[in-house]
């Protein structure tokens, strides 16, 4: 993911990424001079650090996104349970500081080795493992107020594109149409300075839950028939996905829409997708897309299409639970269909996914299913 | 039955004739378990005893510091490997006031010859039967007849003789009578490699150090063994309870091959006995601690006061049997020929005023006038009726010498190598009349055995006791305190287990024994109860002690946390913005410190603000600062041992050079952990080089202790 020193980028973008580094590191400096400051004047060091949790986050029902709130709390040093955590902040930021000063990127992995050794005079390492290590980089992503991107980090790459769509990647050019039965990997960073689209014909973008159900849809070629975009997001989607997705929605205007399994966690996702998670609450605006379509797989499906009774998958007692918690979201709780959807998957007592289609045909999903529900506009918002 | 016809007919002419006196030295002879002679291994263990509590007894009538050497030769020391049993010659040598050549023969060698059965007062033996029985013993088992030397005059001869007890007569015969300059025995100084050592330095059986004293020899059939119940036991626990005197013991060359009946010749861990490692420092340093050399035992003296001198009471009117009154009543008129009821019972008794002589007087329909013989019996059972119902104050207690705090402390610290000594001492109180005092002490953790029961050493008068634990009083006390009040582990209705050893000291005018060979005292609700008030005295203290030992040990783990992350910051803080680092890891450790003896302060177990009390303030207590070492730590080789005993050492020392006797226990741990005591957590904080502590991580807001750190 380094940049190529021969990047036909214009001035503009380069002189937009210096400015967008130096903010950076001035804020992370800012971050240690804290700390130092109050170290020398024997007062407790502490970071604030907004927080990322349920308590702290604003259903904004005008943007129709989940916002992060105002609160914070405070990592102090002299403290039992945050003092490893302290420490291992500012490694982080003085990782990503030497980032930014050789202009390189690394993986969240990438990082968890970076900061990774043991601490002086002990045999306790630095990090356990890299979920504390990734932890942290969130910590820091809020408590800094810039993107992962913007520290010079990268996730995994995850999810795939394919359709009537060309882009530049880092200069490259890409035709999403050439992709071979593979597709695109979307990589985790796709910002305009590091993507840029440069010819679309597609009219919408179908997304769908995981690679399984995307490779039937490749191989019949349901974006040439369609004029769309196939992509899939191997389950939660990620952050890379999302933003693509978003920038497909509000740049070229692109409809979403979603086909995913009839069970609680296809409809997390979904929401996810639509109005942002609160771990990312800080970012839904440029990850929520309000705009996108729930177009299957529906709990009266079952009766609507006649799947037969081998499809059903028992909801277990934390479907249940999971499935009233869903529904009491503020976005669902004031939207009848998803009222009546959550209230049709519990009262059937089972869940489906979007595979079972394929009991009725091998393409029946592809040529029938979409099109007939694309057709009538049957869909939940 | 058919030779009944030809049987002579006894008649009781006949069994008259055989009917005679049974002298006491031939009943014992043939019922030598009741004096504690039942097998080898006791007979010789026994003999010690006996000799050992006479020669303490004499040396504190006469105010002299007790002295005693103990050598036990093994005279078969070439027997087969498997032989269980051997001849020994024991020698007791004590620096006593030595006795009067023409009471030898009845010291020695008369059963129930003595001066201590008649009266009440505090002192070890009782009823006269132990050296002589012990001298018997050996003549029977060996045909050996006792030696003693015996010097009452410094400057003169000591006598030497030897005595063989006629068993029908209860008379010793003398075999040699002489007079030697051979005083103490210089052959004892030759025995072995130890001997010659210290001697050689003057700190064995030195003329000196013996200027007057007696030294009896018994040799015997036996088995020495070391372990529960062994001749090294009895003088561990008599170092203890005896912090005054100074006990050295020559042991044979080889133990006796193990029984496998034999209970308790398993050998406990935290014994006072050490190895040799400190006896090669300078002794005086090191007073109060007891050393090995050669084999050679030195149980050195811890404290240089000898306990109080005790008085001689008249019994108390709740605290004789009838038969006793009558008795009493009897010898008064042989005595005074015509006395009176109402002297007798202001004479003869104490705390019987002359007021509540009338009282008694009227209360059988007798005047003040009334004579003792015209006491008729059931009379005499009527005032001891009354005698029953009076309300009397109790017996005077200054007939009791209890061992003290303070001595209980030094005689607990030279023995016991524990970390935390509490000790605590009654008020006297009264069973049947006759007064009592209980003292307690404790000790807890540095090298005791941690996962076993607690160990008991039960005392009475001074004297250990080693048999029929549970069959005692001071057993029942102990398992009838609730120790889990003081956070250890009990098994119900059990002893605590832990690193614990208990002490209980009953002093008394008559310890109730449940049988004369006086191994365990008689289960009076009035005892157990003061038993188990002094022991939750000890409870309280050790409790506290164990509270703040966790609050430090915590404050450690969160200091360790702290420091250990405290070098990282600075140095990525450095790396942002040129920092200095160590400015600011100086500055972070000072706060470190700062917060953590803070926090310290502020929270306990449920998190609520205490006082800090230094569980070292208290009376009677001692800490030895080794308070890293783990609650539950093991035995194993520590490496903080030698710092242990140093401080041990240091403790003594300041205990010693405090001149006020009694009670400025307290000021010397005060004093010491002023100068050291704020300072101290520092020394936790260091960066832990040894390893010796498990490192600590956060897991989930706990505190777990880091595995071996592993491949990634």
């Amino acid at each position: 993911m380094a940049k190529k020193p021969a990047d036909p980028k214009g001035g503009s973008l380069t002189t937009r990424i210096k400015e967008r580094d130096a903010r950076t590191r001035n804020r992370i400096v800012d971050l240690a001079d804290a700390v130092a400051e109050k170290a020398l004047a024997m007062r407790e060091p502490k970071i604030e650090i907004p927080i990322r949790a349920k308590s702290n986050t604003i259903w904004n029902k005008k943007q129709r996104v989940l916002q992060m709130g105002q609160a914070t709390s405070e990592r102090e040093l002299f403290n039992l349970n945050q003092a490893k955590q302290f420490m291992q902040t500012c490694l982080h930021a003085s990782s990503i500081k030497d980032l930014i000063g050789a202009e390189k990127t690394l993986s969240l992995r990438g990082m968890f080795y970076k900061g990774l050794h043991t601490v002086a005079g002990t045999k306790e390492k630095t990090f356990t493992d890299q979920d504390e290590s990734d932890g942290i980089l969130e910590d820091l992503e809020v408590s800094l107020g810039a993107l992962r991107e913007e520290l010079h980090i990268f996730a995994k790459k995850k999810g795939t594109m394919i359709g009537n769509i060309t882009i530049i990647d880092s200069g490259d050019e890409i035709d999403c149409r050439r992709m071979g039965s593979g597709g695109y990997a979307i990589p985790s960073i796709v910002e305009p300075d590091v993507i840029q689209f440069k010819k679309c014909d597609a009219k919408f973008v179908l997304h769908v839950e995981k690679d399984t159900v995307w490779g039937r849809f490749n191989e019949d070629k349901f974006w040439q028939k369609h004029n769309c975009i196939l992509t899939e997001g191997g389950g939660q989607p990620s952050r890379g996905v999302r933003r693509l997705l978003q920038r497909l929605n509000t740049e070229l205007n692109l409809p979403i829409y979603c086909l995913l399994d009839c069970d609680p966690w296809g409809h997390y996702i979904f929401s996810v997708i639509k109005q942002g998670s609160i771990s990312l609450a800080f970012e839904s605006n440029r990850l929520a897309i309000p705009e996108a379509k729930f177009i299957g797989v529906r709990s009266k499906d079952y009766k609507e299409c006649g799947l037969t009774d081998d499809v059903q998958i028992a909801l277990n007692d934390n479907d249940t639970k999971r499935a009233k918690e869903i529904a009491a979201y503020p976005w669902f709780a004031e939207h009848k269909g998803w009222q009546k959807e959550i209230d049709l998957m519990l009262k059937n007592g089972f869940k489906m996914e979007v595979e079972s289609l394929i009991t009725k045909d091998i393409s029946y999903v592809t040529e029938e299913y979409v099109p007939q529900r694309l057709k009538a506009k049957d869909w939940l918002e | 039955m058919s030779k009944k016809d030809t049987a002579p007919k006894v008649t009781a002419e006949t069994m008259a004739a055989r009917q005679r006196d049974i002298s006491v030295s031939e009943f014992f002879a043939k019922n030598r378990h009741l004096l504690g002679f039942d097998n080898p291994r006791k007979a010789l263990l026994t003999t010690v005893k006996e000799a050992v509590d006479n020669s303490l007894d004499a040396c504190e009538e006469a105010g002299i510091l007790p002295d005693i050497t103990v050598v036990i030769e093994d005279l078969q020391p070439d027997r087969g490997r498997d032989v269980k049993q051997s001849r020994y010659r024991i020698t007791v040598v004590d620096n006593g006031p030595g006795i009067v050549r023409k009471q030898v023969e009845n010291v020695f060698g008369r059963l129930l010859f003595g001066s201590k059965f008649h009266r009440l007062k505090m002192s070890r033996g009782q009823q006269g039967i132990g050296i002589s029985a012990a001298g018997m013993y050996g003549l029977i088992t060996t045909g050996k007849p006792m030696l003693i030397q015996t010097r009452p005059k410094a400057n003169q001869p000591a006598h030497h003789i030897e005595l063989a007890m006629n068993t029908k007569t209860n008379r010793a015969e003398v075999t040699v009578d002489e007079e030697t300059e051979d005083f103490p025995l210089q052959r004892l100084r030759n025995l072995t490699p130890g001997t010659r050592e210290l001697a050689s330095r003057g700190e064995y059986l030195s003329p000196k150090d013996y200027p007057t004293g007696t030294s009896v020899t018994v040799e015997l059939e036996g088995r020495y063994q070391k372990g529960r119940g062994s001749v090294d036991e009895f003088l561990e626990l008599t170092a203890i309870a005896n912090p005054h005197a100074r006990i050295t013991l020559v042991p044979p060359s080889r133990e006796s091959a193990a029984e496998e009946d034999d209970p308790g010749t398993k050998n406990r861990a935290g014994k006072g006995a050490t190895p040799a490692d400190i006896s090669t420092e300078d002794p005086q340093a090191a007073p109060a601690v007891t050393t090995e050399t050669g084999g050679v035992v030195v149980f050195p003296r811890g404290v240089q006061e000898l306990p109080p001198e005790t008085k001689e009471i008249q019994p108390h009117p709740k605290g004789i049997e009838l038969g006793i009154l009558l008795q009493m009543l009897k010898d008064y008129e042989a005595t005074e020929k015509g006395g009176t009821l109402y002297n007798f019972l202001q004479e003869k008794f104490c705390r019987v005023s002359a007021s509540t002589a009338s009282e008694f007087c009227s209360a059988i329909k007798a005047t003040s006038r009334t004579k003792v013989a015209d006491i008729e019996p059931p009379q005499a059972e009527l005032l001891y009726k009354a005698f029953q119902e009076a309300k009397l104050a109790p017996p005077p207690t200054d007939c009791l010498a209890p061992i003290g705090v303070r001595q209980l402390l030094a005689g607990m610290l030279k023995g016991v190598r524990a970390e935390f000594y509490a000790a605590s001492s009654r008020e006297a109180e009264v069973y049947r009349g006759r007064p009592f005092q209980i003292e307690a002490a404790i000790a807890f953790g540095g090298e005791l055995a941690a996962d076993e029961s607690a160990r008991v050493i039960r005392f009475a008068n001074r004297v250990p006791l080693l048999f029929q634990q549970s069959a005692c009083s001071s057993f029942k006390s102990v398992t009838e305190t609730n120790w889990r009040n003081y956070d250890l582990q009990q098994p119900r209705e059990s002893l605590p287990i832990g690193p614990l050893v208990i002490m209980i000291h009953m002093a008394s005018v008559w310890v109730p024994f449940t049988s004369e060979s006086k191994e365990a005292i008689a289960d009076y609700d009035e005892i157990r109860k003061e038993m188990k008030l002094a022991l939750m005295e000890c409870g309280r203290k050790l409790g506290a002690y164990l509270k703040k030992r966790a609050r430090m040990k915590r404050e450690a783990e969160r200091r360790d946390v702290f420091q250990k992350y405290i070098g990282e910051i600075s140095k990525a803080i450095n790396a942002i913005n040129g920092t200095d680092a160590k400015a600011l890891y100086d500055a972070l450790l000072a706060q470190a410190k700062k917060r953590t003896a803070i926090a310290d302060l502020q929270l306990d177990e449920d998190g609520k603000r205490i006082k800090d009390e230094d569980p070292a303030d208290q009376d009677g207590v001692i800490i030895v600062d080794a308070p890293s070492a783990p609650i539950g730590g093991g035995t194993a080789a520590d490496p903080f041992a030698p710092t242990k005993a140093e401080a041990a050492r240091l403790k003594v020392a300041a205990m010693q050079n405090d001149e006020p006797p009694l009670l400025d226990v307290k000021q010397a741990p005060r004093a010491k952990s002023k100068g050291s005591g704020k300072a101290e957590p520092a020394k936790h904080a260091e960066p832990d080089k040894g390893g010796a502590k498990p490192k600590m991580r956060l897991v989930g807001g706990k505190l777990v202790p880091v595995e071996e750190p592993g491949l990634f």
